[in-house]
C-alpha cells in the first residue's frame, strides 16, 4: 500500500454508481465521505419515499425491486456501521482543486479530498414545445418520482409525450396506481423504433419488459406523433394539440404534462471539475471524456449516468469499475474488472439501441416557432435565440451572453441542447460546431446567509 | 375556500396530518409531504413566473430545475420539492409585502 488508509475520497451522489463505488472502497479499508442531496440513498431511480411510508419496495421498483432492496441494504449498513460519512441533504455547489464546497442546513462547508468519485446521474432531457412553461407541465421523471416517492398523480388527466424507456415505463407506473393517462405521445415513429431493434436484442428481457409496459398502455399510445401546441389557461395546462403519424390533427383534454426524451447527463461538476467533454452523436449531447474505468484525469473518477447513459445496471458496474481506478491509481490491490467491463459493452449496446429507436427530435426542435419559448426559467424565446446569432454569430457562450438562454435558475440544464440545436440551425452548422455552455459556480442556488453562517 | 388542487393522492393516505398556511389560509397536508406536495394538493400554483404572465407549478421534482422555489412569510424562499412540510409552515406564492 502506497498510501494511508486515511485518503480522502469524496464521491458525490449516492444512486446506483455512488453506492457501488462508497462499497468498494470500504471493502478495501477506506473511509469515503459520500455527499448527496437526498435524505435517504437510492438516487432517483431507486429513491426511497420518505419516513412513514408504507409501500414495499416490490411496490415501487417492480421487477427491479430486489436490485433496489440490495443497493438500500449495503448502504445502510456500511452508513450505520460508521465504515462511511453520509452527508445527506447536501449540494455540492463549486469545486476547487482537493475542495468541494457543500450547500447543506447549516450553511456552506468545505470538504476536501485526495480523489473524487462523481455519481451525479441524470435528468430527463426535454425538448421545448410551445406552452411548455405553462403550470403543469412536468418532466416525466418528475412524474415518476411524485408516484414513487409521495404517492401522488400530479393531475387529474395527464398526457405523456415524448421518447424513450422511461415513456411507456411511467405510463404503465401511473395506469397501475389508478391515475387517469389520456395519451402517451411518442415522437419516434415505428420505423425508427425497429431501427434500434437489433441492437435492443442485447438485454432481450429488457427489451421484451418494455414491450409488455408498453401493451398496457393500449390505446392510449401513439407512435410518430408531431406535438404541436400546449394549450393553457391562467391556471394553466387545459389541452394538448397533436398531430398522429397519419398527419391527422388532434386535440387531448388534460391539465397535466409529463415530458421527456430519454436522458441528459448531469456534467455540471465534471465540468466545474476540469474535465474535457465531447461531443457525442450517438446522444446528441456533450459528454465527459473518461478511460473505460471512469478516470477522468486529476485524480477525478466519473461513473454512472452523469458520463454514459447506460441506466441504473450500468450505473452499478460503472461505480464499481471507478472504485477500482481510484484504489488501483492509490497503489492499492484493486478487485478483478474482467466481469464487469464486459458487462459494460452488453449494456453499451443496448443503449445504442435504445439512442437509435428514440432519438432527440432534433427537426422538431429546429422548427419551434419564434414566439415560443426555449428557456422556461426566463422566458427566452426561439426567435430571441435565434437574433442572438445575427450579433454574436453561432457560438454558444456568445448566444447565452446575448440572449440569456442558459443563464436563469436552472443554468441551462433544461434548455442548452435545444438551444445549441436552434444556433445550429439559424447557423447552418452542426450543433457540435456550436458548443457548449461553460458551466458555472455555484451549481445550486445558494443563499447569501449560507456563507456567512459556519458549516 | 378551494381546498382541492391540481394533485390526486394515490396511495400512502394513513398518515398524520400536518396544519400550514398557503396564502394565509389554513390548509392541511400529510407528514412526509413535501412542500411541492401540500401546497398543490390543495392549490394550482406554487408561484409567479418573474418573466411571464403565468403561474408555475414546478417541473422536475429531483432539485435540478430549481422551479419551484416558494416564498415563506418571514422572508427566505425554500425548494418546495426537496423539503418536507412542517407543522405551522407559512407558505405563500407572492414575495411577503415588507420584503425590500
Amino acid at each position: 500500500m502506497s498510501e494511508a488508509p486515511s485518503t480522502r475520497i469524496a464521491i458525490v451522489g449516492a444512486g446506483p454508481a455512488g453506492i457501488r463505488a462508497a462499497a468498494a472502497l470500504v471493502d478495501a479499508g477506506l473511509h469515503p465521505v459520500v455527499i448527496d442531496e437526498g435524505q435517504r440513498a437510492g438516487g432517483q431511480i431507486y429513491r426511497r419515499p420518505p419516513d412513514g411510508f408504507v409501500r414495499t419496495p416490490e411496490h415501487l421498483y417492480g421487477s427491479e425491486a430486489a436490485k433496489a432492496r440490495a443497493l438500500h441494504a449495503v448502504f445502510d449498513r456500511l452508513a450505520a456501521d460508521g465504515r462511511l460519512t453520509h452527508c445527506t441533504g447536501s449540494s455540492v455547489i463549486a469545486v476547487q482543486a482537493g475542495r468541494l464546497h457543500v450547500l447543506g442546513e447549516g450553511g456552506v462547508q468545505m470538504i476536501f479530498y485526495d480523489r473524487l468519485i462523481l455519481a451525479t446521474g441524470a435528468s430527463d432531457r426535454v425538448a421545448p414545445v410551445p406552452g411548455w412553461q405553462s403550470a403543469g407541465v412536468y418532466s416525466l421523471g418528475a412524474a415518476q418520482i411524485a408516484l414513487k416517492a409521495q404517492g401522488v398523480a400530479l393531475g387529474r388527466r395527464i398526457v405523456l409525450m415524448g421518447s424513450g424507456p422511461l415513456l411507456s415505463l411511467v405510463g404503465a407506473q401511473l395506469v397501475k396506481a389508478g391515475a387517469d393517462v389520456a395519451a402517451v405521445l411518442d415522437t419516434s415513429p415505428w420505423d425508427q423504433q425497429m431501427r434500434g431493434l437489433w441492437k435492443l436484442a442485447a438485454r432481450p428481457f429488457v427489451a421484451l419488459r418494455g414491450l409488455a409496459l408498453r401493451a398496457r398502455l393500449g390505446g392510449r399510445y401513439h407512435a410518430g406523433v408531431s406535438l404541436e401546441k400546449i394549450e393553457a389557461d391562467g391556471q394553466g395546462v387545459t389541452a394538448m394539440r397533436w398531430r398522429d403519424a397519419g398527419g391527422r390533427q388532434r386535440l387531448t383534454p388534460c391539465d397535466t404534462i409529463g415530458m421527456g426524451w430519454h436522458l441528459r447527463a448531469e456534467t455540471h461538476l465534471a465540468d466545474l471539475a476540469g474535465c474535457a467533454f465531447t461531443y457525442d452523436e450517438q446522444w446528441r449531447q456533450w459528454l465527459p471524456m473518461t478511460d473505460r474505468m471512469g478516470r477522468a484525469g486529476n485524480g477525478v473518477y466519473l461513473a454512472g449516468d452523469g458520463v454514459r447513459l447506460l441506466g441504473a445496471d450500468g450505473a452499478e458496474i460503472a461505480g464499481r469499475l471507478a472504485a477500482s481506478a481510484c484504489l488501483a491509481d492509490l497503489g492499492f490491490p484493486a478487485p478483478s474488472t474482467a466481469v464487469d467491463l464486459r458487462e459494460l459493452a452488453r449494456l453499451e449496446r443496448f443503449a445504442h439501441g435504445l439512442a437509435c429507436a428514440f432519438p432527440w427530435p432534433a427537426a422538431m426542435v429546429r422548427a419551434l416557432p419564434d414566439a415560443a419559448i426555449a428557456c422556461r426559467c426566463e422566458n427566452v424565446t426561439a426567435g430571441e435565440v435565434r437574433q442572438s446569432l445575427d450579433f454574436g454569430g453561432g457560438e454558444a457562450n456568445r448566444v447565452k451572453s446575448l440572449s440569456r438562454v442558459g443563464m436563469g435558475r436552472c443554468q441551462g440544464r433544461y434548455c442548452q441542447l435545444a438551444a445549441v440545436e436552434l444556433a445550429a440551425a439559424h447557423a447552418g452548422c452542426t450543433p457540435d460546431a456550436v458548443g457548449r455552455f461553460r458551466g458555472q459556480a455555484p451549481a445550486r442556488p445558494a443563499p447569501v446567509d449560507a456563507f456567512l453562517r459556519k458549516g | 375556500m378551494i381546498t382541492t388542487g391540481r394533485i390526486v393522492r394515490l396511495a400512502e393516505h394513513d398518515r398524520a396530518g400536518v396544519h400550514f398556511f398557503f396564502d394565509g389560509q389554513i390548509r392541511r397536508a400529510l407528514e412526509g409531504d413535501t412542500v411541492l406536495t401540500a401546497m398543490l394538493a390543495s392549490g394550482h400554483a406554487l408561484r409567479m413566473s418573474e418573466f411571464g404572465p403565468e403561474p408555475r407549478a414546478g417541473f422536475c421534482l429531483m432539485g435540478a430545475c430549481q422551479d419551484c422555489w416558494v416564498w415563506q412569510e418571514e422572508g427566505p424562499r425554500l425548494r418546495a420539492c426537496t423539503t418536507l412540510i412542517a407543522e405551522g409552515m407559512r407558505l405563500r406564492t407572492t414575495p411577503p409585502e415588507n420584503w425590500p
